[in-house]
């Protein structure tokens, strides 16, 4: 059941982070999601970044929609405000709570039916509105709660548990994502945690929009032999693109890797990733070659991981639509109300 | 057809043509001179081409309703021709360009033919300035013919073009040209003239949207989010231009953000996402945008998070009719959205209302924990109407309800439950993100949940739960505006409601039938849900019609559901063509009801009996 709290026992030698909290202190109430989950993978990454970041719980908020993905920000940051939305309205919610407070961090857990499909047009305008925030996608390929059928981001062909075939195309969010001028773009694994850390920390360093695309199997409806999302079939035609440490800004950097084969990155808040390039010529600044990248090897079966873009030049629409520096929800009523004076002298221009 | 300072004075236009800002000067200037008067704009939903009117009655006694029939029509569009002269009373004016004369077949009206077309092509050589210009010389002959002082009307332009002197040199231009010729051809002034008056002295003139959206940026709304649509665009649009004026910090930075969203859902939601973050936040939006919001209204209503949402109704069902007024929403937005769920609905009567109930709405939503609605019309909305000066109290308090700061949290002694009532009056206390590292920290969901936020299937809880939120609407009864009563006569057994725009209309209508012996009490509805004045009122009379805009009697069947009042009683007007009311419309039904109406005839022998 959703409900239900862990028990908060504490092993007097669990590891603490600055802040004094363990990771157990990040998580949430116990999931009720089938065992074996992609998602509770995803879950476990977010509370390991959020422990290695040493985030205050409560300065960030979880947003998501309907689905079985939507579910699981129950099951982690139980200090941190939620708000499981409606389905396929996530961006909006996060539109307006951002608005509200510029100063906390947005963590929206979306699933492809609720992204791809019911969700499409707000998860593109959220997108070109370059709304700061990470927008997580546990993307498996098919509608779970509602027992299995196919979502937009199912490949062509691609055979559902009980032998039916997904005759239409499939939806790439990284490659659409990228095309609405998205800050960050990833992809990542449930199943490869040391792959998937990283891309969250970055990610939710990172001032702009932020996707990290999360091939996440579903071991109840779409984990099977003829199955594209399925554990097997993503361990096999997986292919990451570069290797990343994420370096937060307090601490030194240091440099322990090979000048020839990475590139740095630095983030607006001073810290930094580094991208250890297993292809020599991939660079994830460049739009148009992550989109040709994406394409070349999805043609020949293979799915794309790491960060496949990123923009550096962080903007956010706060800063498009120039609004203050300060929260919209700390400014008093007597800043916010003009009083009677102004008004007297507005009366006279209407007469 | 009346005299000195009551006439109605029509335009005919092809809409495009530059006639709209022409028309508002002629307004305006007669405003100036001391007097009500009451536009309206009858347009096409369209850009150009098609036929667009603009109406103008003018009322020393202070009559702002329409009045049917034209005293003088300016009529500037061949295609409407046949119907325009058709509406000018016995005895009244046609004004047209003949430059191509012609006949109009009455003569019992008095035809004022002015060669618009050719005095435009001898003043100006731009060929785009001889067709623009066309209209400011009908309102110079006007002008001369009614007897506006020019220099109102000069001024009025001056205070147009300050910043574009030769337009400003050429508009006074054509005004003279149109004055001279009237001047010079025609009696002027006709006996349908205007004098100066102080019936409209310190009024204001000002559109029902303008008024909201200032009314947002006085209740201290931070988030807008909406969708272009007619006729709740320019509200939104308001909002944003008193922002910029009101609201810019000392690096040149907004206090508050606008977002012209994607779809109404998004703009419903965004505006929810900030309500629930703690801003104050809203929508406008009109009747399609509604259909489109109600699960987001659902939502809110559930999850108990505050929303402020305009809807400036327009003529229905479907796209309906965009540029055309209706009050047909009512049931939609009373219960808005899948499964039981009820709303605040505020409903102001003219522009000034729009701004103290565009205030009210902010405070009423964070009080409530709630979305309210605030349901003008097209014709409050985007018409402009003499009114009295808007007004701040200073003193006021912004009202931000329920919500437990970190020190309140800190000094909680009993374990905090988002949706636990209490304090008995179904209203819980909420927590903004952010607040504190370990408390007040819920997950807000449109699943049914427990009084401590968390998920439940139990049915009691959920059941316990919704009953809670029905005596939460018990609570915002006593909050929200009471009505306004008009006591005519304390012993008539007959009575009116009505509520909106319909206001003039009624108050018209009630001294129509005055007039004609018949004496009627009124109650103008400000909110939903029901004072328990409106029963009273109904209790008190043995027979109530109730006046809308609407094919269905809306109000009559939420009066009928929510304040008990029984259905024989309350005797339906009903108007759905898309046109502000008018006063005789009103007095007209109520009279022929109470000459043919059994029931009705007896409710007035009682009321004479206990004279």
């Amino acid at each position: 059941m959703t409900y239900m709290q862990k028990p908060k026992i504490r092993h007097p030698r669990l590891k603490k982070n600055d802040l004094g909290l363990t990771r157990r202190d990040y998580e949430g109430v116990l999931s009720t999601l089938c065992a074996g989950c992609g998602h509770d993978s995803v879950t476990a990454a977010i509370i390991e970044a959020c422990f290695e970041l040493q985030l205050p719980a409560h300065r960030l908020a979880k947003l998501s929609g309907i689905g079985c993905s939507s579910k699981t920000t129950a099951y982690f940051l139980s200090q941190a405000h939620g708000f499981n939305s409606l389905h396929g309205r996530m961006p909006a919610i996060a539109t307006g709570a951002n608005l509200a407070n510029r100063d906390l961090i947005y963590l929206g857990v979306s699933g492809d039916g609720d992204t791809a499909s019911i969700g499409l047009n707000q998860f593109c305008h959220a997108v070109r509105r370059r709304l700061n925030m990470v927008y997580i996608v546990e993307n498996n390929g098919t509608y779970g709660l509602t027992k299995g059928q196919f979502s937009a981001t199912n490949d062509k062909n691609s055979k559902s548990k009980k032998g039916g075939n997904n005759l239409f195309e499939a939806m790439d969010l990284c490659a659409l994502a990228i095309q609405l001028k998205a800050g960050f773009v990833a992809r990542g694994f449930s199943g490869d945690k040391a792959q998937l850390v990283p891309l969250i920390k970055s990610a939710m360093r990172y001032r702009g929009f932020a996707l990290l695309d999360i091939i996440s199997p579903c071991v109840t409806f779409n984990n099977h032999a003829a199955s594209t999302k399925s554990y097997d079939y993503i361990r096999d035609h997986s292919e990451a693109v570069d290797k990343l440490d994420f370096v937060p800004a307090q601490e030194e950097i240091t440099a322990n890797y090979d000048e020839g084969q990475t590139v740095n990155v630095t983030m607006h808040d001073g810290s930094s990733m580094r991208l250890h390039k297993l292809e020599t010529d991939y660079d994830p600044r460049n739009a148009d070659e992550a989109l040709m990248h994406i394409r070349k090897r999805y043609a020949e079966g293979e799915v794309v991981t790491g960060l496949l873009y990123v923009d550096q030049e962080e903007e956010d629409l706060h800063s498009l639509i120039e609004t203050t520096e300060r929260p919209l929800n700390e400014l008093s009523m007597d800043e916010l109300c003009p009083g009677s004076q102004p008004l007297e002298e507005l009366n006279n221009t209407l007469r | 057809m009346t005299g000195v300072n009551d006439f109605v004075v029509k335009f005919a236009n092809v809409n495009g043509s530059g006639s709209a800002s022409a028309n508002s000067f002629f307004a305006k200037a007669l405003f100036r001179m001391g007097l009500p008067v009451s536009p309206k704009n009858i347009f096409p939903s369209n850009i150009q081409g098609l036929p667009t009117w603009f109406e103008v009655r003018i009322s020393e006694a202070g009559h702002l309703a329409r009045r049917e029939g034209v005293d003088i029509m300016v009529a500037m569009n061949p295609q409407t021709y046949a119907q325009d002269v058709e509406e000018v009373v016995s005895g009244g004016y046609l004004i047209y360009d003949s430059t191509r004369e012609r006949e109009f077949g009455r003569d019992d009206i008095n035809v004022l033919g002015i060669p618009i077309a050719r005095l435009c092509a001898f003043a100006f050589d731009d060929p785009r300035h001889r067709q623009l210009f066309k209209n400011i010389v009908y309102v110079g002959a006007l002008a001369g013919l009614v007897g506006i002082e020019i220099s109102v009307i000069e001024q009025i332009i001056f205070e147009q073009f300050k910043r574009k002197e030769h337009l400003n040199d050429a508009n006074l231009k054509a005004l003279h040209i149109g004055l001279d010729y009237s001047l010079e051809k025609f009696k002027c002034p006709l006996p349908l003239r205007v004098r100066q008056s102080d019936a409209a002295t310190g009024k204001i003139m000002i559109s029902g949207n303008d008024a909201a959206g200032l009314g947002c940026i006085y209740a201290g709304a931070t988030v807008a989010a909406w969708y272009p649509i007619t006729p709740s665009t320019s509200l939104a649009e308001a909002f944003e231009r008193y922002l910029n004026k009101y609201r810019i910090d000392e690096c040149g930075r907004k206090l508050g953000a606008v977002v012209q969203a994607e779809d109404e859902l998004a703009a419903v939601g965004i505006a929810i996402g900030a309500g629930w973050n703690g801003a104050r936040a809203f929508t406008a939006t009109s009747g399609p945008g509604i259909s489109l919001m109600s699960e987001f209204i659902g939502l809110a209503y559930f999850a108990e998070i505050p929303v402020v949402i305009f809807n400036v109704q327009r003529g229905g069902p479907s796209t309906g009719m965009p540029t055309r007024t209706q009050q047909s929403d009512i049931i939609a937005c009373a219960y808005a959205s899948h499964g039981d769920t009820r709303h605040v609905l505020l409903f102001p009567s003219d522009p000034k209302e729009c701004f103290e109930m565009a205030a009210e709405a902010f405070d009423l939503a964070e009080r409530l924990q709630t979305p309210v609605i605030v349901m003008s019309d097209l014709d409050i909305g985007m018409n402009t109407w003499v009114v009295d000066p808007l007004e701040w109290d200073d003193s006021r308090k912004h009202d931000r309800g329920k919500v437990l700061d970190a020190e309140a949290l800190e000094a909680l002694k009993e374990k905090w439950g988002r949706y636990k009532d209490s304090d008995g009056d179904g209203i819980p206390y909420r927590t903004i993100p952010g607040t504190h590292p370990e408390k007040g920290a819920y997950f807000t969901r449109g699943s049914s949940h427990t009084e401590y936020a968390s998920y439940t299937e139990d049915g009691l809880v959920n059941a316990k739960n919704l009953a809670r939120l029905l005596r939460k609407f018990k609570t915002a009864m006593s909050m929200v505006p009471r009505p306004t009563i008009n006591q005519r006569d304390e012993n008539s057994k007959l009575g009116i409601i009505y509520f909106g725009g319909t206001d003039h209309a009624v108050r018209e209508g009630l001294d129509l039938l005055e007039r004609d012996g018949y004496r009627l009490n009124a109650l103008r509805l400000r909110a939903f849900p029901f004072s328990p004045d409106v029963a009273a009122f109904a209790a008190a009379h043995e027979r109530v019609f109730v006046i809308e805009q609407n094919r269905d009697g809306q109000m009559r069947s939420l009066l009928i559901t929510e304040a008990g009042i029984q259905a024989e009683k309350l005797i339906p007007v009903l108007n759905f063509d898309g046109m502000p009311l008018s006063g005789a419309f009103v007095a007209g039904c109520i009279q022929s009801t109470i000459e043919t109406n059994e029931h009705v005839a007896n409710a007035l022998r009682l009321s004479v009996r206990a004279v």
